[in-house]
């Protein structure tokens, strides 16, 4: 590729992230009433938007090879549980992450 | 710079972004050596991390750009990779509207972090909603570009790479999607978010689980919100 088609490569790339950040704006604009079931799922879909996300972040585990995904496994349920105990955001995240990186450099 | 009102949310939000500002040092910093290391000019990560913001469409397009040229292909691809913003914004379509003139930077700057953080914390009464939404995205896009600046830069003189530190990300949904649990009395939305995507995932493998998983979780969440509201009515 040229300098050229590698600067236009990367236009589109940022046209294709704004045009799914942008869209739902531009479809249900603030001077125009938005359909009622369009409000009625924004009001559920978050929750179900997160719920996708947390497995997005797992999707690269693999559990039949390698470590078997063991170590994301233990941490997130440590994370899970340190968090519903302390309910301290900060510190869930850190203990998780600290665990995490014994896990895979001692265990696996 | 900022009046007495701006740095009051500033210092509500910004004890949200810590995690990230790990994460994103780290992640960035990874991503600034990658592309350096592909013979990319520093110029490229630095420029990227700041128009695209969009993580794993970043190393996406470093691929995108050693293949043929393909402009339309590549739009599409980002279509598909980036698909999960089309639920941000349909998630945050009131909030982000009232935000008023910072509100096109809030939508160019939605990463999966910052729509987590905002779409579940409570806003402080004394801060407005849209400061504080302005600074969550604000700090997360400068954590994510400071990395890739420092890798692009630096990447060759690091001593060291802590070998797992990107769990942070991981780390944090989990605990925004565990807050939002533990905050709603319906769990209903997040089962059906969460149980669809894994289906999904299984079904599709991870390359394309998540156009899939959308289609899915609509098809069940219209009909189920449109009932739900009719039964409050």
């Amino acid at each position: 590729m040229t300098a050229t088609q590698q600067i236009i490569t990367i236009i589109m790339v940022v046209l294709g992230t704004m045009t799914t950040r942008f869209l739902p704006f531009i479809l249900f604009p603030a001077n125009k009433a938005t359909p009622v079931f369009i409000q009625s799922l924004g009001k559920v879909l978050p929750s179900a938007a997160l719920g996708l996300l947390v497995i997005y972040c797992l999707k690269d585990i693999n559990l039949l090879a390698g470590n078997h995904g063991i170590p994301e496994l233990i941490a997130a349920a440590f994370v899970v549980i340190l968090h519903v105990y302390k309910r301290n955001m900060l510190l869930s995240i850190a203990g998780g992450t600290f665990l995490y990186m014994v896990l895979i450099s001692v265990f696996f | 710079m900022f009046n007495v009102k701006q740095k009051s949310a500033f210092k509500a939000a910004f004890p949200y972004t810590l995690p990230i500002l790990t994460g994103f040092l780290f992640l960035g910093i990874a991503y600034g050596i990658y592309m350096t290391s592909l013979g990319f000019s520093p110029i490229f990560p630095i420029l990227m991390s700041l128009f695209i913001f969009a993580g794993s469409m970043e190393f996406v397009t470093a691929n995108l750009l050693l293949s043929g040229f393909n402009p339309i292909g590549a739009f599409l691809l980002t279509l598909m990779v980036n698909a999960r913003h089309l639920f941000y914004g349909l998630s945050m379509l009131d909030k982000y509207q009232a935000a008023g003139k910072v509100s096109p930077y809030l939508i160019f700057g939605m990463c999966d972090e910052s729509f987590s953080i905002n779409v579940s914390t409570p806003v402080p009464p004394d801060v407005s909603a849209g400061d504080f939404y302005f600074f969550i995205t604000l700090l997360n896009h400068l954590y994510w570009v400071t990395g890739a600046t420092i890798g692009a830069l630096f990447g060759s003189m690091l001593p060291f790479y802590p070998q797992g530190l990107d769990f942070v990300m991981t780390a944090l949904l989990i605990v925004i999607f565990l807050e939002q649990w533990l905050k709603e009395d319906d769990h209903q939305s997040a089962l059906i978010g969460m149980g669809l995507t894994l289906i999904s995932l299984l079904f599709f493998g991870s390359n394309r689980f998540v156009i899939p998983a959308m289609i899915a979780i609509l098809l069940v969440l219209i009909p189920l919100s449109h009932q739900k509201e009719g039964l409050k009515e």
